[in-house]
């Protein structure tokens, strides 16, 4: 499993890679890119400021 | 582009570009790189400073001043008043900045320093030899690109990589940063004075509102709430509740969304070959979040550093203490002290802020010094200032006062 981000609703600032404990988050420039590393620990999906990551299934 | 520098600083918010151009005045090979195409937008902060503090730093101009205030206005969550002025407030009440604008004229003062600047172009991993870092891997246009350096800086922001890369740990844990949303917000009545924090587990749980006015009928409303506290709700959310109550007519020209460590000094902040500056250090206060100032006076310090270290050919890790110890003598006791603050504070249940709150009214502290406000406080809330008597460890005063109360 792993994270998606809606891009419709993310506001690209990056709070998400400040908790990832794997470092598989990265924002670019104006979008955030999700690596195999992710360990689904949800930890990113809860502390977005507008709720644009999910877990996808 | 060179192949090598003597110094690589990664992001051109307030602390990258003040590093690279402090390092650039002491004579030094200066490359500044921004993943983003503008310098300074989108916005990611709420834009408040103390304007004292930043003159040491900056010639105050106009084109990046939105507003000036006299202090702020807390509110209890049952609505009383503490108003507090400019000297009380602390370091990010005075100015109301237009971000925008500050950023790209502090990375201006670094390019006419003599720093060579780069936009567009990303960090992807660092350039290791022998324990040491020897320079950046990054990316422009499409393109990879191998650049040394003797010394590298990270002030690459909260979502800083440049530290994990050189083994540093600066991953946060959610209730050691903050999230935070914000509108731009038009055609609302605001005291165009003071900027209004708003307090209250219903408003903004283990957070709070703030309103920063930036001209005529104009704010910065936002909101922060701690990590552990969003999930359920989120700051987005919460910041709507609280706009749809109090400005109905307001008018949204600007949505910012961003994270601010809240999480006290970090235990490194120096590698071998590597420092870290402003919100990458984690060196934001963790009680009120701002960092511009903080980020600003560290970036001087790292690259005044940066210059002694290759001046005595020795970027290691030890030479590169003299910036760890200068940082953390004064900056990092306020973020310790703050963090007793917030450990406090975020126990505290509504009803005990409105006791607080209470405890303050018609205390003019307007005009009073610290000690003045401490010992209003402490004639109504012995145990809430036993519980803080850290912080005043060293303020004589304070101190001689606080254990004269507790043990009489």
């Amino acid at each position: 499993m792993t994270v998606s981000v809606e891009r419709s609703k993310c506001g690209y600032c990056g709070a998400c890679v400040s908790v990832c404990p794997t470092g598989a988050l990265e924002l670019m420039e104006t979008w955030i890119e999700v690596s195999e590393s992710c360990n689904d620990c949800r930890i990113c999906v809860k502390i977005c400021p507008v709720g644009a990551l999910e877990v996808c299934r | 582009m060179k192949e090598r520098y003597d110094v690589i600083v990664v992001g051109a918010g307030p602390g990258g570009s003040m590093t690279a151009k402090t390092a650039a005045k002491e004579g030094l090979d200066v490359l500044l790189i921004e993943k983003r195409q503008q310098i300074g937008d989108p916005v990611r902060c709420a834009e408040g400073v103390n304007k004292v503090y930043l003159k040491e730093y900056i010639e105050p101009d106009p084109a990046w001043i939105s507003a000036e205030v006299k202090g702020s206005k807390v509110y209890s969550p049952d609505g009383t008043m503490v108003e507090m002025s400019e000297e009380l407030s602390g370091a990010e009440v005075g100015y109301v900045l237009e971000r925008k604008v500050f950023d790209r004229a502090l990375a201006r003062e670094a390019a006419l320093a003599g720093v060579e600047v780069m936009v567009k172009t990303r960090a992807t991993g660092l350039l290791m030899e022998d324990g040491f870092v020897k320079g950046i891997k990054a990316e422009y246009m499409g393109k990879q690109y191998e650049i040394m350096a003797d010394i590298v800086v990270g002030a690459d922001g909260i979502e800083s990589k440049v530290g994990r890369w050189a083994g540093i740990d600066t991953t946060l844990k959610p209730r050691d940063m903050c999230t935070c949303a914000q509108y731009l917000m038009t055609n609302i009545d605001i005291d165009p004075d003071f900027c209004k924090f708003y307090l209250g587990n219903k408003i903004a749980p283990v957070g709070y509102v703030w309103i920063f006015p930036k001209g005529r009928n104009t704010a910065n409303v936002g909101i922060g709430i701690t990590g552990h506290m969003s999930g359920e709700v989120r700051a987005l959310e919460l910041l709507d509740e609280f706009i749809n109550k109090h400005y109905p007519d307001g008018k949204k020209i600007e949505m910012v969304v961003g994270g601010v460590p809240v999480c006290g000094s970090i235990a490194r902040t120096v590698s071998n070959g590597l420092m870290l500056v402003g919100d990458a250090a984690r060196q934001s206060d963790p009680v009120t979040g701002g960092g511009i100032f903080n980020s600003m006076w560290a970036g001087d310090i790292a690259g005044k550093v940066a210059a002694n270290a290759i001046r005595r050919s020795d970027v290691s890790a030890e030479s590169l203490q003299e910036y760890e110890k200068k940082w953390r003598v004064e900056l990092g006791r306020d973020l310790d002290m703050g963090m007793v603050v917030k450990e406090r504070f975020t126990r505290m249940t509504d009803d005990e802020l409105n006791t607080l709150a209470h405890s303050l009214e018609g205390v003019d502290l307007g005009s009073t010094t610290l000690i003045g406000l401490v010992w209003a406080l402490f004639k109504a809330n012995k145990k809430l200032l036993w519980d803080l008597r850290s912080i005043f460890i060293g303020i004589k005063e304070i101190e001689s006062e606080v254990k004269k109360e507790v043990y009489t």
